[in-house]
């Protein structure tokens, strides 16, 4: 079995008085797709922040590549690429800049490669226009552009398919497969009916009173 | 040593150990005020330049010590919620903090009361009695920060980094304050005492110090056990304690 | 499954440097600022509004102008400042952005120092370029003035580093704004004593370098600790998200 990326072990958290999980433990191996599932409010965005390394008020253990994962800071937030409900999108920029901006502190492309990747997520053509002007889905468009030019190994995607089309969906679930394929894992919460094969998952139960 | 530091930060430990030391504190506090407030207010030699009047100094540098020490206090355990996140030290952070305005007020107040009769004036913009008008001002933030955040573990590593950017700052806010006022004022009043205090005033002074401090061990232990019952209502040992108390 | 693996974790060593990294934070928040013109003539407006109120509330006879004019142009500076701060991170809040930064590779507090560098300069160093001209109408000399350039452009500064804490404190929070000033206007207030007192001095004909130099100090301290006080406040506020 291969070495996971990113371990649990007994992870606890409790937000506003609630109980949101206790005792949770699971392994993101590479080559998976993990879908986290439960109920309004269960505490999935809880979780994917507190993987991301957004959130601390958790306790428990976390471990990326068999290492305590807050001792590797720099090195696991070098292999990981979030993405949340905010895309993270300067509405006064323009698509291109955005994605140079968020791409600089990572691993700066030229803008051939950016335009491309723009191109790929079907937004050929407003590569000039600022993101304010363009639609919701539009502007996570944005910011789903990073999945087609991102190297980094473990993906984490909080409500990734929000505001996107029927064939935007279609086509980020076959960036998902193809991203496990090539041996890269995936963690994934949303509302819409995902089912890929061989998608393991998490399932959160309802908060509990504590 | 670290299972003792550990057990300290318990509440349900605390909560023990405070019910066993406060009668103490209490009792101390008060021998200790009462007579260092008796000798000082009623026995103590009169000032042979300011009279009656300095009398003041055995509620006002008491109650300015406090104002201060508390700040340095509740600098240290800011220092142990950021880095040991022990729960007791929150809980003291946000309970001594108000009652840490308080002396800073009670030092204030006692300083205009002693302005009075000898500068004629309730307020000067004395360099002592400004850095005490910005430590209150720097109390009134923490406390302002602290009722703003509603998740009480994020409101309480918050008012740590508060408390502890306020501690580097106010040896420089001193010191500006003493250079502000020499630049604008001769130093002709100060509220110092005078470096050869006499001995019948200085015992009495230094009575009511270590008495209001003990106080202040004790309102700190009864803030802390209330705000300890109120974080901690959910748990069995609070609900065994209250249920035990209805009897 | 992998077999043909070709995505492998790799070391941090291959991640950005710090300096790129800073440097394209700064280059996106004044591209961001110059987008929204706006933003950048509001803390000059407000400015001098604020200085225009003395003449009027106090009295425009020369000699209160000559004596108060430097006190009267580093509260306004210090208040435009102030207003500023709110903007420092609630829109990279709002859109997400700072969630990114803070999941950069490179250590926080630099990222963050990135950042109040650009605030400076979008706010601090244009209330510099223009006090000469409301101290003009103070009727302030020519010595007072350059000195109180000089003091601004030391201590605006560290208006905006000590500022950049608070701006993360109240990150999100109802009414941060007014609580921001709270916070903030008692830890400004040994940067106005000297900023001011060193004018004072210029005045009487002292020498001030060794005020300047005590003010260059509280640059110093500001810039080497304000940028952990911040990133660590950052840190807290997202966490409660």
């Amino acid at each position: 079995m291969p070495e996971p990326l990113l371990q649990a072990v007994g992870l606890e958290c409790e937000r506003d008085e609630r109980l949101l999980f206790q005792n949770l433990s699971f392994s993101i191996l590479p080559g998976t797709v993990t879908r986290v599932e439960g109920p309004n409010g269960s505490g999935k965005t809880t979780l994917l922040r507190i993987l991301a390394g957004l959130n601390d008020a958790w306790t428990g253990e976390l471990n990326w590549c068999g290492q305590p994962r807050d001792r590797h800071r720099e090195s696991y937030l070098r292999n990981m690429l979030y993405l949340g409900h905010r895309p993270g999108i300067k509405p006064l920029l323009t698509p291109l800049e955005n994605l140079r901006a968020l791409m600089a502190g990572r691993r700066p492309l030229d803008d051939d490669a950016l335009l491309q990747a723009l191109a790929g997520t079907g937004l050929s053509g407003f590569e000039q226009v600022p993101c304010r002007n363009l639609s919701a889905g539009q502007q996570r468009r944005v910011a789903l552009a990073r999945l087609l030019i991102a190297d980094e190994p473990l993906w984490l995607l909080d409500e990734v398919f929000t505001a996107i089309d029927a064939a935007g969906v279609e086509a980020i679930e076959s960036l998902l497969l193809q991203r496990a394929r090539e041996g890269g894992a995936v963690v994934v919460t949303t509302h819409h009916n995902l089912d890929l094969p061989g998608m393991g998952r998490i399932t959160l139960g309802g908060a509990t009173e504590r | 040593m670290w299972q003792f530091f550990h057990k300290l930060g318990s509440p349900k430990w605390f909560f023990g150990i405070a019910n066993r030391f406060m009668p103490w504190l209490l009792a101390g506090g008060l021998i200790l005020l009462v007579a260092g407030l008796v000798w000082g207010l009623a026995f103590a030699p009169k000032d042979y330049l300011q009279g009656n009047s300095y009398r003041i100094i055995f509620i006002h540098v008491p109650s300015a010590f406090l104002a201060q020490s508390i700040y340095i206090m509740m600098a240290s355990a800011a220092v142990v919620t950021l880095v040991w996140r022990m729960k007791l030290a929150d809980v003291f952070v946000k309970s001594v903090a108000p009652v840490g305005l308080m002396f800073t007020f009670l030092a204030l107040f006692t300083g205009a009361v002693w302005g009075k009769p000898t500068w004629g004036t309730w307020w000067v913009w004395d360099a002592r009695l400004t850095s005490m008008l910005i430590l209150l001002f720097l109390y009134g933030g923490v406390i302002a920060l602290d009722r703003s955040i509603n998740d009480e573990k994020s409101a309480a590593r918050a008012v740590a980094v508060l408390v502890l950017v306020g501690v580097v700052n106010i040896p420089i806010i001193k010191y500006s304050v003493n250079w502000w006022n020499t630049l604008h004022q001769p130093a002709t009043f100060k509220l110092t005492e005078k470096p050869a205090m006499a001995m019948e005033m200085w015992v009495p002074l230094l009575l009511s110090v270590l008495g209001l401090y003990l106080l202040f061990g004790w309102l700190a232990c009864l803030r802390m056990k209330t705000e300890i019952l109120v974080r901690e209502r959910r748990t069995r040992w609070v609900k065994d304690l209250v249920l035990a108390g209805r009897k | 499954m992998n077999a043909n693996a070709s995505i492998k974790v790799q070391s941090a060593q291959r991640s950005v440097g710090v300096t790129q990294a800073m440097v394209a934070v700064f280059l996106r928040d004044v591209r961001v600022a110059f987008r929204q013109k706006q933003d950048l003539l509001n803390p000059l407006l407000f400015f001098t509004m604020v200085v225009t109120l003395f003449p009027l509330g106090v009295s425009p006879e020369v000699a209160f102008l000559k004596q108060s004019g430097a006190g009267i142009l580093w509260v306004a500076a210090l208040l435009s400042v102030l207003l500023s701060l709110d903007h420092l991170f609630r829109h990279d809040f709002d859109d997400g952005t700072l969630e990114q930064l803070m999941l950069q590779p490179q250590p926080l507090f630099l990222l963050v120092l990135a950042k109040t560098l650009a605030h400076w300069m979008l706010t601090g160093l244009p209330l510099v370029l223009l006090t000469p001209v409301l101290g003009l109408m103070l009727h302030l000399d020519g010595n007072s003035v350059a000195t109180l350039c000089l003091t601004l452009l030391i201590g605006t500064p560290v208006l905006s580093l000590i500022g950049s804490i608070g701006a993360a404190l109240t990150l999100g929070l109802r009414s941060a704004g007014v609580l921001l000033s709270l916070l903030i206007i008692p830890l400004y207030i040994p940067v106005l004593i000297f900023g001011t007192g060193t004018v004072a001095a210029a005045v009487e004909g002292a020498q001030v370098s060794g005020y300047l130099a005590l003010m260059g100090a509280f640059l110093v301290l500001a810039l080497t600790l304000a940028p952990f006080a911040s990133a660590a406040a950052l840190r807290i506020s997202l966490s409660n998200s």
